[in-house]
């Protein structure tokens, strides 16, 4: 079987640009501590003490790029439920990761209400999103709008993976933002499988990127583990957004190393050479660190010192949130309204 | 005092809570330059300016979808949906996210919303500009539904929907926009969500209804009087939360409770008010719990005579009342 699509031999990746030393190391930090954090909760998962896991792996390299970019606390992010990397670029912390992971009563993002991976956080400003694919769309136009009409310059970045550009709601979000001009940048991580319905199923067309034209805005597709090339072309969609020249449809281009989620076997129905390919040419913890030691920015023994590190935050985040109580349950009738509890 | 109808009582309030709170703003479809459909945002755009009356595209889960983002960054937004029938689209974003939203996130984010919609028939809409839907809305904990009947419930409830911290549809039955007139004081006042009240006293049997059965209701009510009997008539005013304590307190006064409502009956609210009832107000029952309601038929005709032989009328409503009487 053919590849999806034909990757064009990359030329070397854009030199480091604005981006410092301390900078692209941070970066490569993130990205290693996501993909280890992701790594323990399969195995957590796998020894049955968490039930379910929905993985980034492949996609650390688009979120951190696209973050880098992005002001945490003022912009607004709106995530879908592969950004690991995204929301710790942000700022959330391994602990609330894994409290989000065990259910605990801790976790920032529901308390143990939400299946792990629906993140929220108000004082990063990332918004509690839900299952139905799609839905953060219109709400990131929303939020836009709302900064707009502030006339504040904060950006809102909303990502979501291109089986949601299949929704209705892609639609009618990117045409609203096109029409008032809003400052949103949409992000959309195509890892060329939503579950087990490869693209060619899913659309007609080569790129998501073609369907910013559609709707009357910009659109680029840009290669998920080239890094720097993904910060650059966030940083010019965040500044069309700010300059009030309104939405950017970005396309990423990832790699999904796992299954669906832990309830899924891609190998029912994905062909192993194809894994295989995109995991030589397009992994983007590896490619990131050749970029780094090429630039002279990484070497081995940093390289192992950041592993020991990464190493030891997972081990605390895992002690801590096991550790941790899960909700009681009489906080079951809490936050249906504002005030009273429903009746019953 | 002046006398004004539904539709000016609307207006009325979004007028003076857009003057209050500088965070309302007003989306739907032709909301803006045309005032809406029915006129219910007339003038609004002009006093208010295009960034606060935003005519959206027409999209109605964009419509909600958009509305639920500015509300967590700082707005009230008091969406539209130009028609009850039209409101399918937009399900999911009410039912998913917006009942849901402060719970999925253990009470840090929340939705101030308030979706604005007639429903109802009487006037010629057919299938698709006749419906009523409050039934899907009111099983959805995390969402509050409110069917105000008078032009003065209209004002102040509209009023709490927009001030209330949680999503609210608001349904307004098209039929009362013009019909129905009523003393509306100027200047603020709100009425409390999930309190029904007593429109007419009665003690032999009470109706429990909302929306422009309320009306005919009356008019029912005042046909039994002549009769000799004492018909009590409540008004739920809100679906959901239900005022639990009214329905019971009704129910108890009178011993016979005839529900009345324009939704098909399956499924129809009048189930939960009886259900209600039935578990808690079983001892003072003198009959069994009556439902009258619109029938199981996807929706009422265009033609006059189907139109009629869907919708009640105060002579049906009348009817019932005395079988229940009779009982």
């Amino acid at each position: 079987m053919s590849t999806q699509r034909q990757r064009r031999a990359e030329a070397p990746e854009l030199k480091p640009g604005t981006l410092s030393k301390p900078e692209l190391l941070q970066m490569y930090r993130t990205m290693l501590l996501a993909r280890r954090l992701d790594e323990r909760i399969w195995l957590l998962n796998r020894q049955g003490r968490v039930a379910f896991v929905i993985s980034c792996q492949g996609h650390e390299g688009a979120q951190v790029g696209t973050a880098w970019a992005l002001r945490p606390g003022i912009d607004w992010v709106l995530p879908y439920y592969r950004d690991l990397a995204l929301v710790l670029a942000l700022g959330m912390t391994p602990r609330e990761i894994m409290l989000g992971a065990f259910a605990r009563a801790e976790d920032p993002s529901s308390g143990g209400r939400q299946m792990p991976s629906h993140y929220g956080a108000p004082r990063l400003k990332i918004v509690s999103g839900s299952s139905p694919v799609a839905t953060q769309l219109p709400r990131a136009a929303g939020v836009a709008l709302a900064s707009k009409l502030r006339r504040e310059d904060a950006v809102t970045a909303v990502y979501f993976g291109e089986g949601s550009t299949s929704q209705g709601d892609f639609h009618e979000a990117l045409n609203f933002a096109a029409v008032q001009r809003l400052p949103v940048v949409f992000v959309c991580e195509n890892n060329e499988w939503a579950i087990s319905t490869p693209q060619s199923k899913e659309m007609a067309i080569q790129r998501v990127a073609q369907r910013g034209h559609a709707y009357g805005i910009p659109g680029e597709t840009v290669n998920g583990s080239e890094v720097v090339k993904v910060y650059h072309a966030m940083k010019q969609a965040v500044a069309r957004a700010r300059q009030g020249e309104g939405p950017t449809l970005l396309e990423v281009l990832t790699v999904r190393l796992t299954s669906h989620s832990s309830d899924d076997n891609q190998f029912s129905y994905r062909p192993k050479e194809e894994l295989q390919t995109e995991q030589e040419h397009h992994e983007p913890l590896a490619a990131f660190s050749r970029y780094l030691r090429q630039a002279g920015v990484l070497d081995a023994p940093k390289e192992q010192e950041l592993e020991a590190k990464v190493a030891a935050e997972v081990d605390d985040a895992t002690d801590y949130a096991e550790k941790a109580a899960p909700p009681a349950p009489e906080s079951l009738l809490d936050h249906v309204y504002a005030d009273a509890k429903p009746q019953q | 005092m002046a006398q004004k109808n539904v539709l000016e009582a609307v207006r009325e309030a979004l007028f003076e809570e857009m003057e209050r709170d500088k965070t309302v703003v007003l989306l739907g479809e032709d909301v803006g330059s045309r005032g809406g459909v029915f006129r219910a945002t007339e003038g609004l755009q002009a006093r208010f300016g295009p960034e606060r009356v935003i005519d959206a595209p027409l999209a109605e889960s964009s419509i909600v979808g958009v509305s639920i983002g500015a509300a967590i960054n700082g707005f009230t937004p008091v969406a539209e949906i130009q028609f009850a029938d039209f409101i399918l689209p937009a399900v999911n974003q009410l039912i998913s996210e917006a009942a849901k939203l402060r719970y999925r996130s253990n009470g840090a984010f929340s939705c101030p919303l308030t979706v604005r919609t007639p429903y109802g028939g009487g006037v010629h809409g057919a299938l698709y500009h006749s419906q009523s839907i409050e039934a899907l809305f009111c099983h959805i904990p995390g969402l509050k539904v409110v069917a105000p009947s008078t032009p003065y419930d209209a004002k102040g409830l509209l009023k709490a929907a927009i001030r209330d911290p949680d999503p609210v549809l608001f349904l307004e039955h098209k039929r009362t926009y013009r019909l129905i007139k009523g003393e509306v004081p100027a200047g603020d006042y709100v009425l409390p969500l999930g309190k029904a009240e007593v429109k007419r006293e009665g003690t032999d049997l009470c109706v429990i209804t909302y929306g422009l059965m309320v009306h005919y209701s009356l008019e029912a009510a005042e046909a039994l009087a002549r009769e000799g009997v004492s018909v009590e008539v409540l008004d739920l005013r809100t679906l959901l939360p239900l005022d639990r304590e009214a329905v019971l307190a009704a129910s108890k006064k009178t011993g016979r409770v005839l529900i009345v409502h324009e939704d098909n009956l399956t499924g129809g609210l009048g189930g939960e008010v009886a259900a209600i009832i039935a578990q808690d107000g079983f001892d003072w029952l003198d009959a069994p719990v009556m439902r009258l309601a619109g029938p199981d038929v996807p929706a009422m005709g265009y033609a006059k005579t189907l139109e009629d032989a869907y919708m009640l009328s105060p002579e049906k409503i009348a009817a019932a009342l005395r079988k229940l009487a009779a009982y």
